[in-house]
């Protein structure tokens, strides 16, 4: 069992991604013999909190902000939650914007803010899936709070225009951003973006499960989710997973110094394997659009993609049907519904994304599999018409 | 190079069992992989390991794994149980009741349904740190929703009357939480018997890794929770966001471990208490906290009258424990829990919790009691106090300038 | 909470410990400070006839930093007058020791228990030229 895992190719990074070994070195003290409480006074308590404290500074270079902006909390959908409830919980109620393409951990809690007098309203995509600011300039009249835009969309890879959300939002309400998929794949600087909370995860940059953050607008005032301790300056209770957040710290460290040669690298993939897509007449989604570097989202007509993606795991392929969170209910990619595709063509996508890991030979194999496995469900499909 | 000092703080965190980490470290390498991701075998196995720890942690309190929820911990644990079982049943009225001595991850959200317009009732207990039956009793009331009591103390380690406790709250149509942070392979806890509603789990006071935790949430009769973490709809949708499968394989590990030895390992830990409580109360003026008969054998925890607490901790630099003053990092306040009890501040202040667990030797307890014996005495002759003390004053009956 | 090395070397070794004749009528005694706030010291200044203080002895219950204050100025008051005693402000207690922020109120106590002290070898003197 664990060879044939050993021997498969892994195209599913967007999804969550391999530990990084150095990552790995600089969790093990903490998983082993290192194991205060921050919050106790002696010294194995002291090295704790230093330990952290290293982390927070890691995390905040990696994405422009000072160490005092970072709450560490256990995920993203943990730090999406936070903001938009947390800062929401402190403002009158009005309208609270996030767009069509939004993860359900920013849509939902925005929904749920319903309970307490507010008015969740979602900004459309075009085609290309980029924000329509037309559209969000239009929605702005009616008087607004809060507005969540994504920074790079995690299936298409699209990356919005931030910046122009900001500018347009002006002062009447507070920004987030997602950015867990942007981070380790593109350059984000915190402040140049001009959002007052952002969110950022540690798994999807080969750091470990179990951490993300919030980077938060020293101005901003927000509501914790959690209550309790008052770790994280009372924003985020409970007692810190050391390792994880060490964890996140180096894998953030590593991401910045990567960054380039990981851009590089997998954008050279993704070029190779769209090439080889459009001469199998793929359907390429936002593909004219700035994108991740390492994201190709794609169709083929007629042919189900679940039904592909399991035909690729048999061939030695790990890759996605939508998002990895959504693909277990069957429905159709939101945000290709969102951009105006037709429910059986997004009901047909599937989603490879690189990491510096991944070749080119890789990739040519890839296509081949794929190959065969289009003319196989093509054939049954003929068959039963 | 700092030598390490001997590490008697085990209910501010226990050391990963390294059964626990061996079990672990896989799942960070090999077979990562989202358990949301059905599509390929790299989700399958990691799923196939959550279930398993899920198992595990189900058998530890005989219940059913399906009613096992993961969270990032026990505070996350306490949170989603106290906000969401309030707001799901606030219909059915809006007082809560809980213990003056609960941890702040209960008395927290608590305060924080109070300012949404619920209100509170926090028990005093007696001040052996048990509560009184008759008095929580006396405390529901016809909109009592909610009580929420903890299974063991964190800070003098009493052990509640969950079942009485939770006759009651069944008999009045209370819903009934409890923490049991500090419970889980020191007491026998037997869901299918006690009637508990909703129980709090952390890995990292069991042996197992920091960041992961679970709540109970009965189904029989089903109890329902409102989700205070929206998304992707993991956990049946009682708590969303990606699991991390090597910290539940770590703590599914550790409550095996935990089942299989507790009790074994509780008779060495009580033995190690007994020789530790002789030779600490054979200090003049020291004064055991909390109820030694209903008490976990992890804890001890002593007031030595006449010294300060923290200026203790900085002379017993030999071995690593918790000062009733401090806590909560920089603050200063004494104890909460230790003043419910009825302690006088300066008690309060001159309070020290040893805890002890599966590392513990006899060795490292009799270290400690010589430790503490000529500390004390260093600091009690510098002690001014201490003097008026000798001298036959009565130190309760002083005016103090207090500034 | 890390301690400055100054503090650790005052509480691992405080400098004049112990107590003064109180009756002595150059002895001036300073308590201040409750049990209830995890803090009392007990100063102890002896003042010859030519106006220095000669000997200072310290008592503290308190954390390693009210120690380390109390300790630091025993050795400051030796050989001052007690104007120059009275004269000592908490600001040079706490950025000798280098106490962090929670930790200035320990100063603050230094600093009252010097003037208490002062103050009761100044009532005492006042009576003996009263008498």
């Amino acid at each position: 069992m664990r060879r044939l895992l050993v021997a498969k190719v892994y195209f599913d990074h967007n999804s969550t991604t391999a530990l990084k070994p150095k990552v790995l070195d600089a969790m093990m003290p903490l998983l082993t013999s290192q194991h205060g409480n921050p919050a106790s006074q002696h010294c194995f308590g002291r090295r704790a909190h230093e330990a952290i404290e290293q982390a927070r500074r890691q995390v905040a270079a990696a994405v422009g902000a000072q160490a005092s902006q970072i709450i560490f909390t256990a995920s993203g959908t943990e730090a999406n939650n936070f903001a938009i409830t947390g800062i929401a919980s402190n403002l009158a109620p009005a309208q609270i914007l996030t767009s069509r393409i939004e993860h359900p951990c920013v849509t939902k809690p925005a929904m749920a803010m319903a309970r307490r007098g507010w008015q969740a309203n979602q900004v459309a995509v075009n085609a290309k899936c980029e924000l329509d600011l037309q559209d969000l300039q239009t929605k702005l009249a009616t008087p607004t709070h809060l507005v969540s835009v994504m920074l790079a969309n995690n299936e298409t890879g699209s990356i919005q225009e931030i910046k122009a959300v900001t500018a347009l939002v002006g002062k009447q309400a507070y920004v987030h951003t997602d950015a867990v998929q942007a981070l380790g794949k593109i350059a984000i600087d915190f402040n140049a973006l001009g959002v007052h909370a952002m969110t950022i995860s540690s798994h999807k940059i080969g750091g470990p499960l179990g951490a993300g953050a919030l980077v938060l607008n020293k101005r901003i005032d927000i509501q914790p989710l959690l209550h309790g301790g008052g770790q994280e300056k009372g924003l985020r209770s409970g007692t810190e997973n050391i390792a994880a957040i060490v964890g996140f710290g180096a894998a953030c460290e590593l991401a910045t110094q990567e960054l380039a040669d990981f851009a590089q690298h997998t954008a050279a993939l993704r070029t190779a394997l769209e090439v080889g897509l459009s001469q199998l007449n793929a359907v390429i989604f936002a593909q004219q659009t700035v994108r991740l570097p390492n994201t190709s989202f794609f169709a083929f007509e007629n042919i189900n993609g679940e039904t592909l993606v399991t035909a690729l795991d048999q061939l030695g392929f790990a890759v996605a049907s939508g998002s990895a969170c959504s693909s277990a209910s069957g429905e159709p990619s939101h945000v290709l519904l969102a951009m105006g595709v037709e429910a059986d063509l997004a009901g047909a996508a599937i989603r490879v994304s690189f990491n510096r890991d991944n070749t080119l030979e890789q990739v040519h194999a890839f296509l081949h599999a794929l190959k065969q496995a289009l003319q196989k469900l093509r054939q049954m499909t003929a068959v039963a018409a | 190079m700092e030598r390490m000092p001997i590490y008697l703080d085990y209910s501010a965190t226990t050391p990963v069992d390294p059964r626990v980490a061996e079990k672990m470290i896989p799942y960070l390498t090999e077979q990562y992989g989202n358990p949301a991701s059905r599509s390929h075998p790299y989700g399958w196995t990691a799923e196939k390991a959550v279930e398993n720890a899920r198992e595990e942690v189900a058998k530890l309190v005989n219940a059913d794994p399906r009613e096992i929820v993961w969270t990032s911990g026990a505070t996350e644990s306490n949170n989603l149980a106290i906000k969401g079982a309030a707001n799901f049943y606030s219909e059915k009225g809006k007082h809560i009741i809980t213990v003056a001595t609960e941890h702040k991850a209960v008395i927290d959200p608590v305060r924080d349904l109070e300012r949404l317009g619920f209100s509170a009732t926090f028990l005093e207990p007696e001040a052996n740190g048990l509560v009184d039956i008759e008095k929580f009793k006396a405390a529901i009331r016809p909109d009592t929703v909610l009580a929420s009591v903890m299974f063991v103390n964190n800070e003098i380690g009493v052990i509640q009357d969950i079942e009485a406790i939770g006759h009651l709250c069944r008999e009045h149509g209370v819903i009934f939480h409890v923490d049991a942070a500090q419970a889980t392979g020191k007491v026998d806890i037997d869901l299918e018997k006690l009637p508990v509603d909703l129980m709090s789990f952390s890995a990292h006071k069991t042996y197992g890794p920091k960041g992961i935790g679970a709540l109970y949430v009965r189904r029989k009769p089903r109890i329902r929770i409102e989700a205070q973490m929206h998304g992707g709809g993991h956990e049946r949708g009682m708590r969303s966001g990606t699991l991390a499968p090597h910290q539940i394989v770590g703590m599914g590990e550790a409550f095996r471990i935990a089942r299989e030895e507790m009790h074994a390992e509780n008779e060495r830990v009580r033995m190690l208490n007994h020789r530790l409580l002789a030779g600490l109360t054979s200090i003049e003026e020291s004064y055991v906290n909390g109820d030694l008969d209903h008490r976990v054998p992890h804890n001890l925890n002593i007031s030595f009258n006449y010294v300060e607490g923290e200026s203790l901790i900085m002379a017993i630099k030999g071995i690593a424990v918790s000062s009733g003053s401090a806590c909560t990092s920089a603050s200063l306040e004494p104890s909460y829990v230790l003043r419910a009890l009825g302690r006088s501040d300066e008690l309060a202040h001159s309070s020290i919790r040893f805890s002890i667990g599966r590392f513990t030797t006899e060795a490292d307890v009799d270290y400690t009691i010589q430790l503490l014996k000529d500390k004390i005495d260093k600091l009690r002759e510098l002690s001014p106090l201490w003097e008026m003390f000798q001298d036959g004053v009565d130190i309760s009956k002083v005016e103090w300038a207090e500034h | 909470m890390a301690y400055s090395d100054k503090v650790l070397d005052h509480y691992e070794n405080p400098r004049n410990v112990g107590s003064l004749d109180k009756n002595d009528p150059n002895v001036g005694t300073g308590m201040v400070g409750a049990p209830a706030c995890g803090d009392v010291m007990k100063l102890m200044i002896k003042v010859n006839d030519a106006g220095l203080i000669e000997d200072a002895k310290f008592k503290t219950y308190g954390c390693g930093s009210a120690i380390a204050s109390s300790s630091l100025v025993t050795e400051w008051l030796k050989g001052k007058t007690i104007d120059e005693a009275y004269a000592i402000k908490n600001s040079a207690i706490a950025e000798e020791l280098a106490l962090p922020p929670v930790k200035i109120h320990c100063s603050v106590l230094a600093e009252d228990a010097i003037k208490a002290a002062v103050a009761d070898i100044k009532a005492k003197q006042a009576g003996k030229e009263a008498a």
